[in-house]
């Protein structure tokens, strides 16, 4: 019989191992499942992860890998750091939405001016929209100590309900003939959220997520309030005698991934999606939820694991149109991926060892 | 706007018939939570529940055998997270969301081809001259089964809790694993029956909403209705009881919203949309103050070293 023996450290080996474990379980399964579905495991998934970066027209894909990496790792930034502290944001898809809400109404409302401090503006927007939407939680645990995992969750709804009322409403473009949906932020030079070198995909998003994998790297391992950070999620009680202030960490590290996600919704909105619209958020806030978690909650594993993710999104939407893979088969392929990583990551924290069934 | 449209009869009577996914998923998330469990995964489980139970009526044009697939889908999906939290010790809060993650998924993957199909009707309690009598009879009398069988549930479940010994196990796990454990019962298994037992209501629930509810499927169909199962189970202080009156009240308020919708209030629709939201953020707030009632070795994961 196995039994489990728990290690008096996490092991440094398989901490590094089971995301790369999790991923080949997942292409092992993945391909299983699409072999149920009547397509060509092997072919499915060199589809998905062969050809955006060495097919025939991956010089089109490679840009759009920092295009969809760039918002899954922005956010994904800031959720590692609360779920390191055992903060649960999840509402991160809702202050995705508020962002993009917040920042590209700041955009719209100095139409038509041109003037270079418009987009400074509008980042600045999108960031505090983020942070407002996040900070309901925040308050309300520190003040009342409401659940923020539903707290913030619920907010995801009424932020998809604000963002229908302002596509029809508020934000929505006169002159677009009555369709829902605001300007296109293209065709308005001083607010359009452009590739820095034409082509390549690299907007200011993605300038922003190195930014950030940065910051959160130099927080977490050079900075006081990083180690409280860590400190709380690994030894609460410690924490406290140590004078962590849990309130203070929580404005913090809520206000933050609500900031950094707001950031990503506004730089999606006025670049590659272009305009707001009922449906322009993709889910990105809860995919991002998969890549923290399969970045090890470590900066430089997030950003490897966002540019993995984005591999998925753009592989699935190849697969999709020549092999007619039905995209939600991409969204339980996501799924079963954070799967295969909390259970492999078993391992990191215990030993696996055989013995004897003995009498209890 | 002509609110004397709204009939206060088929207000309640309706009520009763949106708060019963609420209704079914949040008893079976009291039975985990009691037994010391946080399974977020409720959600999750619905969806699958919807579809499985969908797909299956419609094969069949049996809704019996459909609800008896979305009780058996919604707890097949929870042994995943069985697996992940009761063997593979993972944490309980990231286990439950990638269940929903992951049922989200798989259900729209099943359900491709089930989109615009009519499923056949629930039959309905008829009771000649029950059924007809007015006020009482559209309100008690003339509902599908199910509705029924989820009030039952509560009182079967409350009868349970307190009064007999498997009820008196269930809550000394969820109380206190180790003392549990050293007094010789088989914690993990109790959480395992627990667990799937909170996944097959689920999945009733979600197989509610698709059938009788709403009756269609679409994708993400349940719409947030899992999670407010988990702060209804809060709200309820765990007790079963309140769980029911939680329940109509939440019911009664998407009801009332969908009612104002259609006699036309000036209050905008997306707004009346949210408001469900709202309220039940607003419930949290006001009923977290105390956490007493609350299961005191919920969310610990257990791990008998000897």
């Amino acid at each position: 019989m196995i039994v489990l023996e728990k290690r008096p450290q996490p092991s440094q080996a398989w901490s590094l191992a089971t995301p790369l474990v999790a991923v080949l379980a997942t292409m092992f399964f993945g391909g299983l499942l699409f072999a149920a579905l009547g397509k060509n495991p092997v072919e499915a998934i060199m589809t998905i992860f062969w050809e955006p970066l060495f097919g025939e027209f991956s010089f089109y894909y490679r840009p759009q890998l920092l295009v969809k990496g760039a918002p899954l790792v922005l956010i994904a930034i800031g959720l590692s750091l609360g779920f390191k502290a055992g903060i649960w944001n999840i509402g991160a898809e809702g202050q995705y939405i508020m962002g993009a809400i917040v920042g590209a109404g700041v955009g719209l409302a100095f139409y038509p001016l041109e003037a270079w401090y418009i987009f400074p503006l509008m980042v600045i927007g999108g960031a505090l929209g983020g942070w407002a939407w996040a900070m309901i939680p925040a308050f309300l645990k520190v003040r009342f100590g409401t659940n923020e995992i539903l707290v913030s969750l619920m907010l995801v709804y009424v932020a998809e309900q604000m963002l229908a009322s302002v596509s029809l409403g508020l934000l929505k473009n006169p002159e677009g003939f009555g369709f829902p949906g605001s300007r296109n932020f293209q065709s308005y030079a001083s607010a359009y959220n452009a590739d820095l070198i034409e082509g390549s995909g690299m907007h200011w998003g993605v300038v922003a997520a190195f930014i950030a994998v940065i910051f959160a790297y130099v927080l977490l391992n050079r900075h006081m309030l990083g180690f409280h950070i860590r400190l709380t999620g690994e030894a609460p009680r410690a924490a406290r005698f140590a004078g962590v202030n849990p309130a203070r960490l929580i404005l913090f590290c809520l206000g933050l991934s609500g900031a950094l996600a707001g950031l990503a919704g506004l730089f999606e909105v006025s670049g590659p999606s272009g305009q707001v619209s009922i449906d322009f958020n993709v889910g990105y806030g809860f995919t991002a939820i998969i890549v923290a978690f399969l970045g090890r909650l470590h900066p430089v594993g997030i950003l490897l694991a966002g540019s993995l993710m984005a591999l998925t999104y753009i592989g699935g939407e190849i697969a999709q149109s020549e092999m007619g893979l039905p995209a939600a088969a991409i969204q339980v392929f996501q799924g079963m991926l954070l799967f295969f990583l909390l259970a492999f990551d078993l391992l990191t924290n215990y030993r696996l060892r055989l013995a004897l069934k003995e009498v209890a | 706007m002509d609110l004397s449209e709204i009939n206060p009869v088929l207000l309640i009577a309706s009520l009763m018939v949106a708060a019963t996914p609420l209704l079914l998923a949040a008893i079976g998330e009291l039975v985990v939570e009691k037994a010391g469990v946080l399974n977020l995964g409720v959600e999750g489980m619905m969806i699958i529940g919807a579809i499985c139970g969908f797909a299956i009526t419609v094969e069949t044009g049996s809704t019996f055998v459909g609800f008896l697939a979305a009780a058996l889908g919604g707890a097949v999906l929870s042994l995943l997270f069985v697996l992940l939290t009761q063997v593979a010790l993972a944490n309980q809060v990231a286990s439950g969301l990638a269940l929903t993650l992951f049922g989200l998924g798989l259900s729209a993957l099943m359900g491709q081809s089930y989109v615009g199909v009519k499923p056949p009707d629930t039959p309905e309690l008829n009771i000649p001259g029950l059924s007809d009598l007015p006020v009482v009879g559209p309100i008690l009398f003339s509902h599908d089964l199910v509705l029924y069988f989820g009030i039952a549930l509560i009182a079967a479940v409350w009868a349970v809790l307190k009064f007999t010994r498997v009820g008196l196990i269930l809550r000394a796990v969820g109380e206190n694993h180790d003392a549990a454990h050293a007094l010789g019962y088989k914690v993990i298994r109790i959480r395992v029956l627990a667990i799937m037992f909170g996944g097959a209501c689920a999945g009733l629930g979600g197989a509610y909403i698709s059938l009788v509810r709403v009756p269609q499927w679409t994708e993400g169909m349940t719409a947030g209705i899992g999670w407010i199962a988990l702060a209804l189970v809060v709200f309820a202080s765990w007790k079963p009881w309140r769980v029911l009156l939680g329940a109509y009240l939440f019911g009664g308020i998407t009801v009332l919203q969908l009612n104002l919708q259609a006699a036309g209030v000036a209050i905008p629709v997306e707004y009346l949309a949210m408001s469900p939201y709202i309220i039940t953020i607003l419930v949290l707030v006001i009923l977290s103050a105390d956490k007493s009632s609350a299961p005191a070795s919920l969310g610990r994961i257990f791990h008998a070293s000897h």
